[in-house]
């Protein structure tokens, strides 16, 4: 009878271990794919109208996420005059994406200003902006990088560097895709006609 | 040329129109597409793009620009690391070899149009010129297209 005990406990023993071992191997590779890939869009900030938003506004629509600056005279416009024309290039399918601008400036990029640029480019782009703190929060919810460049010349002295990837959630705000800046607008629009499909 | 916004526009422009001949380098460089996004106003910076071609038997190196649209026009490079990460810098000097070309496009080398003089109206256009170390200069007559222009005119 006491033999028997001891040898369960060791069979339990060796069965923790190896389930143990089984998840350290497991876990890390895990932990990446929740972290990277199956991330939500989560943000309080406020439109070019003014008006508070959070990813719940826009949830139900798939959502083309840019973090940029209107200050930006190269990769920012570039980007938004690609979204704008995948924008034209879904037709009625248009209603059910929202393309956002958020911008990773808060200190020159005030409602009032986002309300000069975003609606220049005919797309019905969403220009948000906010707090340093709540952009710093937003950054790090969507796991992107910017900084401050010195530029004499530049309002305020500085330009930006920034996260320059158009990003794609579903309709659900769950991270989807995400383009390299220079993909041109077709490789974009076929992309995400193909993710819509699938939904 | 370098000192040419601190002068009135009108003397500004009598210099670009003058201002080229007798140079072998520089001379022999052309350009083409030009076009710049229209701007909001005149308190952020603009771009310009084009295609500069060295037609001749010898290097050149660019090493400035100037405009009477803005005082403060810089060759910029924007350049995006392996996280996805762009930024813009001063180029310096581009050395365009023979029979080479080098193009200004999004992504990569533009025009900076800092501190503007005027807002850049679409269907507009305004001269740029190109400084070369052999004291020459190329000007060329850059059309402004609306905000969402992806491209020049074809
Ligand atoms: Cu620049």
């Amino acid at each position: 009878m006491r033999l028997r005990t001891i040898q369960l406990i060791l069979w339990a023993l060796a069965l923790a271990a190896s389930l143990a071992y089984g998840l350290l191997i497991w876990w890390p590779e895990n932990q990446k794919t929740t972290a990277e890939t199956q991330f939500t869009a989560r943000f309080e900030l406020t439109d070019h109208q003014g008006i508070t938003r959070t990813q719940a506004d826009f949830t139900g629509r798939w959502m083309l996420v840019f973090f940029g600056f209107s200050n930006c005279p190269d990769v920012c416009p570039t980007t938004l005059a690609e979204v704008a024309a995948v924008m034209d290039g879904l037709g009625p399918d248009a209603a059910e994406v929202a393309p956002l601008f958020i911008s990773i400036d808060p200190e020159r990029d005030t409602p009032e200003a986002l309300a000069e640029y975003v609606p220049l480019f005919g797309a019905g782009i969403t220009g948000l902006t906010g707090t340093t703190q709540q952009i710093e929060q937003t950054g790090q919810g969507f796991h992107i990088f910017y900084e401050k460049i010195e530029e004499a010349a530049a309002p305020g002295g500085y330009t930006m560097g920034h996260s320059s990837q158009l990003f794609l959630f579903d309709p659900s705000a769950v991270y989807a895709k995400s383009w390299q800046y220079g993909t041109p607008a077709e490789e974009i629009l076929a992309d995400l006609k193909e993710q819509m499909e699938q939904w | 040329m370098k000192t040419c916004y601190f002068r009135p526009l009108a003397l500004c422009a009598v210099l670009l129109l003058t201002a080229t001949p007798g140079f072998a380098g520089a001379e022999d460089v052309r350009v083409t597409d030009p076009w710049a996004r229209a701007s909001i106003g005149v308190n952020r910076p603009g771009a310009a793009y084009l295609t500069l071609h060295n037609t001749g038997q010898d290097d050149v190196t660019l090493t400035g620009v100037t405009t009477p649209l803005a005082l403060r026009p810089e060759i910029h490079l924007t350049s995006t690391n392996a996280e996805g990460i762009s930024s813009m810098r001063r180029a310096g000097d581009i050395t365009i070899a023979a029979g080479e070309s080098v193009s200004l496009e999004p992504g990569g080398l533009h025009t900076m149009l800092m501190q503007l003089q005027t807002p850049m109206q679409e269907g507009e256009s305004f001269p740029l010129t190109f400084e070369f170390s052999d004291g020459g200069t190329v000007t060329a007559d850059v059309p402004v297209l609306g905000l969402a222009a992806r491209g020049p005119l074809e």
